[in-house]
């Protein structure tokens, strides 16, 4: 099964960890590995941040997430795909992401991991701007090694 | 037609929405993004970066994607989250 969420409130690792460990499809026994990764928000040390604001596409975040996981089960034996993304303003240090995968095998669920975050990089409609302690205040701008990550998918089918 | 606006476009332009009926001779959104830059100097800069991303109905498309009045159709630069 595949859960979604985009939301501002902090989420609890450990407590999404524990969903996935349940098994939302009832399948728990079948599960022999959880991949998780978490992403924060980064001070920069030239340049201290106040905070990170997320802003987002309501509505196309979902949908664009959603697919995202969508392509990863059809690549993938996967059991669940846990996503949760937060938006607003995020202090250094706070999380920012989550995405977990359940499977029988730990391949999968790394692959699948790795392959939904770097897909998100690119095209989850999110825009990061810095606000620094300074006052300034700075849209941040995308990575090609973020566009070439994703595109390193599409070749190894 | 619905025409979103994010990130740092939806700043330049200092607007976030626009609704208006589809320009005459517009039929792709790679040609309403033409159609937005005659609009003034502000837009030209914006939108005339080579840089804009492009969505229709809330899915990413490319410029030769045909539009139509009922479109929610967005344009923003490349995405920065996660």
């Amino acid at each position: 099964m595949i859960s979604i969420s985009v939301q501002e409130k902090d989420f609890d690792t450990g407590e999404e960890y524990r969903e996935l460990q349940k098994g939302n499809t009832g399948a728990n026994t079948h599960i022999g590995g959880i991949a998780i990764f978490t992403g924060q928000v980064r001070d920069l040390p030239d340049k201290p941040l106040k905070f990170m604001r997320l802003e987002h596409y309501p509505g196309m975040t979902e949908k664009s997430l959603q697919h995202t996981a969508e392509q990863a089960t059809e690549r993938w034996p996967v059991i669940d795909i846990r996503i949760i993304h937060r938006i607003g303003d995020l202090t250094p240090g706070e999380q920012i992401v989550f995405v977990g995968v359940s499977s029988a095998h730990r391949e999968a669920a790394f692959a699948a991991c790795e392959f939904i975050m770097d897909i998100l990089k690119t095209s989850a409609p999110f825009w990061k701007k810095e606000q620094h302690l300074n006052g300034d205040g700075d849209w941040v701008d995308a990575k090609n090694t973020d566009q070439q990550r994703a595109e390193r998918w599409q070749d190894s089918d | 037609m619905k025409v979103l606006f994010f990130g740092s476009l939806r700043e330049q332009l200092g607007t976030g929405e626009l609704n208006a009926a589809l320009p005459d001779g517009v039929e792709t959104i790679g040609q309403l993004l033409a159609k937005l830059q005659t609009q003034g100097d502000e837009w030209k800069l914006a939108l005339g970066t080579g840089n804009v991303l492009f969505a229709v109905n809330q899915d990413m498309v490319d410029e030769n994607t045909a539009i139509n009045d009922s479109d929610e159709v967005a344009l923003f630069p490349p995405v920065t989250g996660g």
